[in-house]
Order: structure tokens, then sequence, then C-alpha cells
């Protein structure tokens, strides 16, 4: 009888929410920025496994991405209305709301299922972390060290298709020839910042960014080594096309995917537009980690925060949701739908495809693991190196010298 | 007996009106007004000097008291963000004025001319001021985009070498934005100077044209000076959509390409709910508000001034 009214609830809960009339059913607005394809996908996984457990999941997506949704999500929370829970990136993002005791303190339930065993890598979980309590789930691992490439492309040029970056700009004018544009890129500033950090890794190596970004040495900041880097950079701004209008990264992913552009540097959410596209790795596209030149991985991600509630039904609900997040199958059905990997060492992959094996293949060396930028810099100073790549990304009379002290300058100061 | 009363009364009410202070002259208006000017304190002024003084703290997403001296307005100064926002609304803030302007009284005086279907014309004019600023931006970026828009239409006419990519040129973004600005706001220029058109006395264009005054001349001559107060209400109009102008930009350009086209009101917007950074918002919105009272305390005050002197006179 139970189990009836729960599927009842379950089939219509979108439709109206107010006929899941069952005592212990508690409704809970989420609010995220998964709105592309692939992501909306991955979102409908945590719905449906809520809502069987006789509890109201009220989608509150944003569009726009990161930038257009936490203003919303954060100006919500401090004005007195807060969501059921909310998915950030975690790091330094929250930092502030957890200080002012606005978020639910996960400790107990994550003691309870013994979190700090199962999350892999462990920084994702110390991300969560204040004063050794937890407030956040982390529910996947994104690494922005990827770049996507169009086999048809250069199938069309009839040339190899490149194994590493340096492949790739020697390939360029073929693919100009054939009528390709070599880069594609989108026009949000996140995506040039998250560009140049993935160039950096892949041409500097795992220990130029570990000291540039982790212990902000100014040596290395200003060195021979990023010199070249930002040499490199700039003239990586001639393969892109100078009249592209498109903003979202899935739209640039969209043209890698009908081969009309050559390659995409982008996190591994955008395999999942690959997915949708019904396009497999290594027919239609390939992908290399760490441009083909650095085997390493940034585990930035995303987490799920649980703004406090007066209604103790309601912090009930945050922590089976939580539960829920966190919970083996869940894990793999989600990060199988979203291209993301999942938090816990201890999943059967099976189903993963060659990308994404290589990914974990990458993760098993704790060497080869950097923290993500949303862990490392405040969102002023991420904010503020997005501005400078994007102009110089955009104005070809920006020498590189001059972003590259700016650039320095910049980590040289945040806190 | 009710003479003396009424007599007596009115004595009294007279030395009453002499003795009472200037300030409970018409007191019950004063009444009135009090909830206003309570709202216009606490809500404009007090905020106003809240916004200030935080504006010399170093708070991030939550005001705090822990005050760094003008550190935060340093950086505005350095940031060449901020310097290419400033720029921007100074192209815009021209460009929109002196245009929508020009075009509003143009269009408003040929349609003065008792011409056939001004309904229509009307209506054609004033609807986009019906659509929201955000809807105006997404149409735009529709109608400039390089490969779909208004250049596939001209391209499919003939003219196939066509390129039009203002949305992707740093230099002429800002200029996209003028436009869809001026697509939407002009209309309602033209029908706030018709109606001023339409209040001028018949009686002065039969006196010129017996005088045998070409209409351009009247015009500009005695029309528009009598249309002063016209003009007053429409500039104040303007300026002040000028100095707020964001939702324009959010959508049209979204500040792009690399932060050619962003504007004060963007910057003030994306640090203090995106970036964490209240001190900087502040700061960068404090001297937005220095602007307008440096611009606006000279107007107000001739403008005051001339009425006293008039009324006094």
């Amino acid at each position: 009888m139970k189990l009836k009214q729960n599927m009842v609830a379950t089939v219509i809960a979108a439709a109206s929410f107010g006929l899941a009339s069952s005592v212990s059913a508690t409704e809970l607005e989420v609010t995220h920025w998964w709105t592309s394809g692939g992501e909306a996908a991955a979102v409908k996984v945590f719905a449906d496994a809520f809502n069987a457990g006789g509890d109201t999941w009220k989608d509150g997506a944003i569009a726009g991405s990161g930038g257009v949704a936490r203003p919303v999500i954060i100006s919500r929370i401090i004005g007195g209305d807060p969501m059921g829970a909310t998915q950030l990136n975690h790091g330094r993002q929250a930092e502030e709301l957890v200080e002012e005791g606005l978020m639910l303190d996960l400790t107990e339930l994550a003691e309870k299922e013994g979190w700090k065993d199962i999350v892999r890598p462990s920084s994702l979980l110390d991300a969560c972390t204040l004063d050794g309590k937890i407030y956040c789930v982390p529910v996947n691992i994104h690494s922005f060290q990827w770049m996507w490439t169009s086999l048809q492309a250069y199938e069309k040029a009839g040339i190899e298709p490149p194994k590493d970056w340096n492949e790739f700009v020697a390939s360029a004018p073929k693919l100009r020839e054939a009528g390709i544009t070599p880069l594609a890129v989108g026009a949000q500033t996140w995506q040039t910042n998250g560009m140049f950090g993935v160039i950096r890794m892949g041409l500097g190596g795992i220990d130029l960014f570990r000291k540039t970004t982790i212990d902000r040495d100014s040596e290395a900041l200003r060195g021979e080594e990023m010199v070249a880097i930002w040499k490199a950079f700039g003239d990586a701004r001639d393969l892109d096309d100078p009249e592209n209008s498109i903003q979202n990264w899935n739209d640039a992913t969209s043209q890698v995917i009908n081969g009309s552009h050559g390659a995409q540097i982008m996190g591994d959410w955008a395999q999942g537009e690959f997915q949708v596209a019904g396009q497999t790795a290594g027919t239609e596209y390939d992908c290399l980690p760490g441009l083909g030149l650095a085997p390493a991985l940034d585990t930035g991600g995303d987490a799920f925060y649980f703004p406090n509630q007066d209604d103790p039904e309601k912090t009930e609900a945050q922590l089976r949701m939580a539960s829920m997040m966190i919970s083996k199958p869940v894990q793999v059905d989600f990060n199988l739908k979203k291209g993301s990997l999942p938090v816990r060492g201890d999943v059967d992959l099976d189903a993963a495809n060659d990308c994404m094996k290589k990914g974990l293949e990458i993760l098993k060396d704790p060497a080869n693991i950097v923290p993500g930028g949303d862990q490392l810099f405040s969102p002023d100073a991420q904010g503020q190196m997005e501005d400078l790549l994007a102009e110089f990304w955009t104005n070809p009379d920006m020498s590189p010298e001059e972003a590259h002290d700016a650039w320095a300058t910049i980590i040289e100061e945040a806190e | 007996m009710t003479g003396t009363l009424s007599f007596i009364r009115n004595i009294e009410q007279k030395t009453w009106w002499k003795r009472r202070p200037k300030i409970l002259r018409n007191l019950s208006a004063k009444i009135a007004a009090l909830p206003m000017i309570a709202v216009a304190l606490v809500g404009f002024v007090g905020c106003s000097v809240w916004s200030i003084v935080y504006s010399f703290t170093s708070s991030k997403s939550l005001p705090k008291e822990n005050f760094v001296g003008f550190k935060q307005y340093d950086r505005l100064f350095d940031s060449s963000r901020w310097q290419v926002s400033v720029e921007n609304v100074a192209i815009y803030g021209v460009c929109s004025l002196v245009f929508s302007l020009t075009i509003g009284f143009l269009l408003a005086v040929a349609l003065d001319q008792k011409i056939r279907f001004e309904n229509t014309f009307r209506t054609i004019f004033l609807y986009p001021f019906a659509l929201s600023f955000i809807v105006t931006g997404l149409v735009w970026q529709w109608l400039l985009n390089a490969d779909f828009g208004i250049a596939q239409v001209i391209r499919d006419i003939g003219f196939t070498n066509f390129e039009l990519s203002i949305l992707s040129s740093r230099e002429y973004a800002i200029y996209a934005i003028i436009i869809a600005g001026l697509w939407q706001g002009t209309g309602f220029v033209m029908a706030l100077m018709l109606a001023g058109l339409r209040g001028i006395d018949q009686d002065i264009w039969k006196a010129s044209r017996v005088d045998g005054i070409p209409a351009w001349r009247t015009y500009i001559f005695i029309v528009i000076p009598m249309m002063k107060p016209v003009f007053i209400t429409t500039l104040v109009i303007i300026a002040s959509g000028i100095v707020k102008v964001f939702d324009l930009v959010v959508a049209l350009t979204a500040g792009g390409p690399g932060g050619s086209s962003e504007l004060p009101a963007k910057y003030v917007y994306d640090f203090m709910f995106g970036r964490a950074n209240l001190g900087q918002a502040l700061a960068a919105s404090t001297i937005m508000l220095t602007t307008v009272l440096i611009i606006l305390i000279p107007w107000a005050y001739l403008e005051f001034s001339q009425k006293k002197e008039e009324s006094n006179g």
C-alpha cells in the first residue's frame, strides 16, 4: 500500500506535488545550474531516487551556468529564503555562509556512513570541511584538463588526428585549408580562464602548476617557463575564429560534435554532450587528458549544501537526501549520465567509456591530482583572472608580457 | 451676538496665524507628506550612507566592520575593467541622449503633420517600449548574429560578401547595445514629445503662417522653447535610464567580447553577488552616486534658484 502510494507520488510529483500526502513525504526545493542535455539527464537520477524514497524533489534549475546561478542562490540564503538543498562548487564559494552558521552540519551523518573512508580523493571531503565539521556532500569529480578533438574534422582535412597539444597546433594550418576552425571557444569568461589553466598544466607540467597556484611562488610566477607559456597562449589566440559569437560551452562542444571545429579544451562535463549526440569515444571524437602532455587532473567538482531550516522535518529530509546522493547506485548512475567520475573509490564502473577509464587510471596515482581552481582561490580572485584572460583572448593588441604581469600580480595579492 | 463672536474669532485667528511659526503653515499637507519623507530619508539617504560606510571596509559576502581606508577605491581605479565600464557608459550616455532626443523629436514632428494612419504608426513606434530590456537584448542578439541575422538576409539578397559582426568586435559591441537601447526607448521619447507638440496652441501656428515664417524656423525658435518642461522631463527619464542600464548588456553581450562592453552597474552586480566582494561593489556604487550628484546638484541649484527669483520678482 505504502509502496503504491510512493509510486504514485513519484509519477505525478513533477506536475502536482500536493498529491504526495504521505506523512513522511517532505518537499525540498533543490537549486542547481545543470541545464544542458547531459546534465539534465543526470539531475533526473537524483530526483527519481529522492522521490522513490517517499519525499518530493522540487526542481529549481537556474539557467546560465554558475556565474548566473550562484548570485541567485547565495542571495536567497543570505536573504533568509533558503532552499532545501543547493549545488555549489565546493571550496571557497560557500566559505562565508558556513562561517555564519547558515549551512546544516552533516558531521553526524558523515561519521555514521563513514564518508572519510569512501570518498576519494580525500581532498574533496576536506573542501567540505570547516573546523573539523562537514557541511557538504561531494557528488562528482570534474577535471578541466581535457581536450576534445573531432575525428570527423581531421578526416575531412585528410590528416592524422593529433596525439597532443603540439601536434594540434602544428595541424592547425591544414584544418584552416579545409575550412575548419581549429579551436572552439565560448565567450563566457570562465572558459578562457579554464583553458589557460589547462594549457599551463599541459605545457608547464604539474610541478610548475603547484608552484604557481598552490605555493604562489613569485619566482615561478614570473619565471622563464611562465613567459614561454604565456607566449604559447598568445599564439593560441589565432586558432580561434575572431568572429565567433558563441556564448555557452555546450554550443562550442556542438561545433566539435558536428565537425565544423577541430577541438575544444573543456572539462569532462563536455563528455555528456557527446553521449547525448550519440557519439562514441575513439570513433567520432577523441579525448586527450592533460592535453596529451601531462597526465594530471584537477579534482574540482560539484557538491550539495543544505541551508539550515526551521522545520525539523525538513532537516530530516535534507539528511535523507545527503545520504541518497552519496549512495553507491546513485553515484554510478549519476556520474555515467553526467560524464564525471564518482567520488567513491569502491564502486563498479564497468559501464564507463574509454575516456572515463583514462581519467580513472590517472586518478589512481595521488601524485597526479591537484585541487581545482575553486578550492584554491576566492571567487574574487577567480573573477579577476577571468576578466584578464577574457580580455587577453579577444584583444590582439594586448601583449603576452602585459597580461603575464597582471596575472602574476593577481595571484600574489590574492587572499 | 453672532456678529461679535465671528469678529472675535476673526481677531483670534488673525493673531493666531501671525504667531504661528513658518514650519506649521500648511500643516495638514506637511503631515500628509511625512510618510514619503520618512521613506526618502530611510530608503534613499539612509541606504546611501550605509553603502558609503561599508565601501571603506573589506566586506566579502556579508557586511563586516573591518575598515581598510581607501583600499577598495585604489583597486577600483586601478582596475582596467572599471575604466572600460566608465568609458562605455559615457559613450552610451552621450549617444543615447543625443539620438533618442533627436530621433524621438523628429518622429513626433512627422506624426504631427496630420498624416493618415497616425495611430498605426504611433503604435508601431511605441511597441518596443512594451518589451523588457532582456527581451530587447535577446532579439538584437539574434538580429545581429553574424551567421544568421540581418547579415544573412542581406547576403541572401545578393551581396554575398556582406559581413556584420559588431557583437564579436571589441570596438563596436557597445554600439550594438546603443542600437538596441535606442530601438527600445525612442518610441517612448516620441510619445512624450508628441504630447508636448499637441499642447502647443494652434493660434501660434496660425500667427507664424500669417507672418510667413517657414515651419522649421517655427519649430526651432518658437515651439521647442515652449516645450522646455517636456524636454526636461524626457531628459530626466533618459538620464536615469543611462545610469542604471544593466539588463540590456547582460542579455545582449554579457559584457563581452572579453569585457569590452562592460558597464558600471554590471560591475557592481558582479562584485556584490558573483564575486563575494561587497566592499568593492559598494566602492563602485559610491563613485556612481557621486558622479550623478556632481551633475545633478549644479543643475538643481540652477533650476530652483531661478524659480525662486521668478516668484520673488
